[in-house]
């Protein structure tokens, strides 16, 4: 094994470690909803390659209202699936589409698009 | 402001929240508070109203939700609504009128020339969707214009992304052509052996990654930023290190030639020049197939939807409305309202729901039931907007518009079905949530072990190949379309036959079914049963015993005993008011007439009212064996006769049941009715298992307890009285006799009243979850196998190297591969 080969081989790995923290171990942007005049928790969420925020942090057994505004053609992001929650949801481009439900259970989730590649998390709190 | 939430506990449904319209001007906190602590007492689940955290949730969550009612008590949001049907300035004055009227608007400005509306409204009291009705109340359309234009430029962009689609691939393919040309000449194509050749390739190749190629470079920063990484993820970086490796061979070619140099003078060169291999080809070929698959994946994708378009094609754009003083006029459909008096021509299509008050035709309801027998329409019978009227024409009162017509619902429920996802896929969706990240650390991986185990002249060349070529072959499309594709297909494709599967789900369990349930009055009968038979008691006048029996009747809905009335009216026997009417379902009626008791009903009711019926027990047996229904009548406690009603068996049930015992499945009946007329009905259907004399409420038992035989079984009903029996089963299977079925009462609705239908529901769910198991079974074959492939597992026993141009042609290929064999369900005949 000569230095060139050494030196490969280290930044083999430590690239995979990579990789392997910055998409499985990261996390993304926090935002809370806010609450409505009807009682719900409602946040905007932006569809661009990903979800903006990511991260949402719910209480538990009040109505959630998500509004997903997807700003882009690209198919992948055709759809968002919460799969707790059984929900599973077409987002037409350039609208706003309104995801209702209510949490009942405190922990955190996870919501993702329809190949489950874009990813976001949702926390319910007591 | 009051809030009504529904919960559900996951069932499947979405939990919904209804909002019911702002009614005034009531202090926002305290009626937000209490409804939220509303929400946790309707919550049914009494342990957490009384649990400590809701109970301190409550306040809190007030708390903050009065603050966000301080915070933006001035807030005001505008719409625009698009209008029709003004026809002056008047009209405009009117409409704007009507909206500074209603709640929650602060001020409404209406523009006749433009035919816009700008209303600004204060979003807590008010929704553009409530005035939008308060427009419609006076009789004019509007339309949220904003949603409209999303529309259309959502449209636009995906025609827009086409037309880019297509020429980004013209250019990556016009330019890599020549470069994959110069790549497989090995330099045995003497005029490509000169300097400046990777100078050329470098030229082409530019073009092609930073113009074709850009898509995917952009999506991959995207999704980066997001911590994710997709299909862009792997293609970028595949392409872009095969890019970036070349660029510097070409540019700079002393730091990547040391290797090579040694090479060439051990005579293991190409007899190019003296330096490393390029891989312009790997990156420009590469771009080239994959834009062409997503553009053969995008015009198939678009077939996939294809039945839902022609769906909504149906409906007519224009409507001939009888106006005062009966003058027609043609207006667009959306602007018809409820109580509307229409118009159709022979020939023409009907645009929306109704009545017929005159005229009689035969109308092809074929598009929405798949029946193409033309049906009867005469006045009061019911019409539907889309259907083909016949050489008759006649006038009909609109009764439902829009949304609500059974069009749209059809339309509304296929486009639910193609976006829900079947369970079957939640595996695919796991796999490739971790799929991206772990491919690209394979790819690193196979870079490493080539360097380390190749020989030193060509280590950084076959490192970079398997690199390139395991991120390349390893995108999983070809995982997340397998499901989706084929349920669009298989739901439209039932759409189209009067089948309507309200999903993936649905369809999944469909296929599983070991056992079903008939239903037998509507289900295998035509469920119109008319009187066969009036045998009175010795005492006892014919007429006289069904004057009475349809007397006590007429306030019945149960088909037998409108069948009583009907027969009473048909011989002109006038009926006598009824007085303590009472209905004992299962059981029979009770009813006063001209001061005598009635009683009508099975052995039960007769036993259970000790009521002698001597030899009536043996000519009610006798009728029974005919598969007719007999209904003892008795008058002041004593036995009257005996009415038979006969319940026609369509004409096609037993070629149905015949087919269901083809599929393999277990079919039985399941009936109210007694057992010998049950066992009559049965043997002429060819059922051999009878569930007789339930009651009503007891169907759901009974599929309760085949399921406990560890049975999967479809109930098979009208919807109406055995809904909790199609909720028990674990398929529901609604049969209609015309359009007019409650669609949302079932797993699946069959629109056409005919049980084939229900052989081909079946049917067509084993077809589409075997073409799922298909489409999932080669996309899971083709990358497992694939990425090994790629790496040059394969290397050491036959020295096969996949090369990048191969497998993005593969890649490419498995793709469009699995939309055609969903496309391939679109040939489903039953």
């Amino acid at each position: 094994m000569d230095t060139s080969e050494i030196i490969v081989l280290l930044a083999g790995v430590a690239s995979i470690a990579f990789v392997l923290w910055y998409f499985f171990a990261g996390e993304g942007v926090r935002a809370a909803a806010s609450v409505t005049a009807t009682g719900a928790q409602r946040l905007q969420i932006m569809v661009k390659g990903g979800y903006t925020p990511d991260v949402i942090v719910v209480k538990r057994g009040v109505p959630v209202e998500l509004d997903f505004y997807r700003d882009e053609t690209n198919s992948c992001t055709e759809q968002v699936v919460f799969g707790d929650f059984q929900i599973s949801r077409m987002l037409p481009a350039f609208k706003t589409t309104r995801i209702g439900f209510t949490p009942e259970r405190a922990g955190a989730f996870t919501f993702n698009c329809g190949m489950n590649m874009v990813r976001g998390k949702l926390i319910v709190e007591d | 402001m009051n809030a009504t939430i529904t919960k559900e506990p996951a069932t499947g449904k979405e939990p919904a929240i209804t909002k019911e319209p702002a009614t005034g001007n009531a202090s926002v906190g305290a009626t937000g508070d209490a409804s939220i602590r509303a929400d946790a007492s309707a919550n049914g689940d009494a342990s957490v109203g009384a649990q400590l955290p809701t109970a301190h949730g409550v306040p809190h969550a007030a708390h903050a939700h009065d603050m966000d009612a301080d915070a933006d008590a001035s807030r005001v949001e505008r719409v625009d609504l698009s209008l029709t049907g003004m026809t002056c300035n008047a009209c405009a004055r009117r409409i704007e009128r009507r909206l500074t009227k209603a709640v929650g608007v602060q001020s409404a400005n209406v523009n006749f020339a433009t035919a816009r509306a700008r209303v600004e409204y204060d979003p807590r009291a008010t929704a553009p969707s409530q005035l939008v009705e308060a427009v419609a109340e006076i009789g004019y359309g509007a339309s949220d214009a904003e949603a409209e234009g999303a529309a259309d430029r959502e449209q636009e962009a995906a025609r827009a992304e086409q037309t880019q689609l297509r020429r980004r691939f013209v250019v990556a393919a016009a330019l890599s052509a020549p470069v994959l040309l110069v790549a497989m000449s090995h330099g045995r194509i003497e005029v490509f052996n000169r300097w400046w050749i990777n100078w050329a390739q470098l030229a082409l190749t530019l073009p092609v990654v930073f113009y074709s190629g850009w898509p995917f470079y952009q999506g991959a920063w995207t999704a980066l930023k997001h911590r994710a990484a997709d299909m862009n993820t792997l293609i970028a970086t595949g392409t872009g290190a095969a890019f970036i490796y070349s660029l510097v061979v070409t540019v700079a070619p002393q730091l990547v030639s040391a290797d090579h140099a040694a090479a060439t003078m051990a005579g293991m060169s190409d007899g190019r020049m003296n330096a490393a291999p390029v891989y312009f080809e790997a990156a420009s070929v590469i771009i080239a197939l994959i834009l062409l698959g997503r553009l053969l994946e995008a015009r198939a994708r678009g077939k996939t939807s294809d039945a839902i378009k022609r769906l909504m094609g149906l409906q007519p754009r224009t409507a001939r409305v009888v106006r005062a003083g009966g003058v027609e006029v043609d207006v667009p459909v959306a602007e018809v309202a409820v109580g509307d008096v229409l118009v159709v021509r022979p020939g023409e299509r009907i645009p929306v729901d109704g009545v017929v008050t005159e005229g009689a035709s035969a109308v092809n309801e074929a598009m929405l039931t798949g029946e193409s027998m033309p049906v009867e329409k005469t006045a009061g019978a019911e019409v539907f907007g889309a259907t083909i009227n016949g050489t008759g024409s006649f006038t009909f009162r609109a009764t439902k518009i829009g949304r609500e017509t059974v069009l749209q619902q059809i339309v509304r429920m296929v486009e639910q079905a193609q976006g829900q996802r079947a369970p079957i896929a939640r595996l695919a969706d796991v796999v490739s949530g971790y799929f991206t990240p772990i491919v690209i650390c394979v790819a690193i991986a196979a870079f490493v072990v080539w360097f380390i185990a190749a020989p030193q002249e060509s280590r950084l060349s076959y490192a970079l190949v398997s690199f390139v070529s395991v991120l390349i072959i390893a995108c999983p499309c070809a995982l997340g379309l397998a499901t989706p594709t084929a349920v669009m297909v298989g739901t439209g494709r039932g759409a189209e036959h009067g089948i309507l599967v309200k999903g993936g789900e649905a369809l999944e369990t469909a296929h599983r079914l070991t056992t079903i349930v008939l239903d037998k009055t509507g289900t295998i009968t035509k469920g119109q049963p008319a009187v066969a038979e009036v045998s009175p008691a010795a005492g006892f006048n014919a007429d006289e015993l069904l004057r009475l029996a349809a007397s006590a009747e007429r306030g019945s809905e149960h088909p037998v005993g409108e069948a009583i009335v009907r027969r009473a009216t048909e011989r002109g026997l006038a009926l006598a008011p009824a007085m303590a009417f009472e209905a004992r379902a299962g059981h029979g009626v009770e009813a006063e007439v001209e001061g005598r008791r009635v009683l009508l009903g099975n052995l039960r009711l007769m036993t259970e009212r000790g009521v002698e019926l001597g030899d009536l027990r043996e000519r009610a047996a006798a009728s029974a064996e005919a598969g007719r229904t007999a209904v003892y009548v008795a008058i002041d406690g004593a036995a009257a006769g005996v009415v038979a009603v006969a319940d026609e068996i369509k004409a096609d049930s037993k070629e149905a049941v015949a087919a269901l015992h083809k599929l393999g499945l277990e079919v039985l009946m399941l009936t109210g009715d007694s057992r010998p007329t049950a066992e009559a009905v049965a043997r002429e259907v060819g059922i051999r298992r009878v569930l007789a004399e339930v009651l009503p409420e007891g169907k759901a038992a009974e599929v309760k307890k085949l399921q406990a035989e560890g049975k999967r079984v479809a109930m098979v009903g009208d919807g109406i009285n055995d809904a909790p029996a199609l909720a028990q089963a674990d398929t529901g299977i609604a049969i209609g006799t015309g359009a007019d079925v409650a669609i949302e009462a079932s797993d699946i609705t069959l629109l056409r009243g005919s049980l084939h239908g229900v052989a081909t529901a079946i049917a067509l769910s084993r077809r589409t979850i075997k073409v799922i198991r298909q489409n999932l079974f080669w996309a899971f074959v083709y990358n497992t196998l694939g990425i090994p492939l790629a790496a040059g597992a394969l290397y050491p026993l036959t020295g096969w190297l996949l090369s990048p141009v191969v497998a993005s042609a593969a890649m490419a290929l498995s793709s469009v591969s699995v939309v055609a064999n969903s496309l391939r369900l679109r040939r489903f005949h039953p």
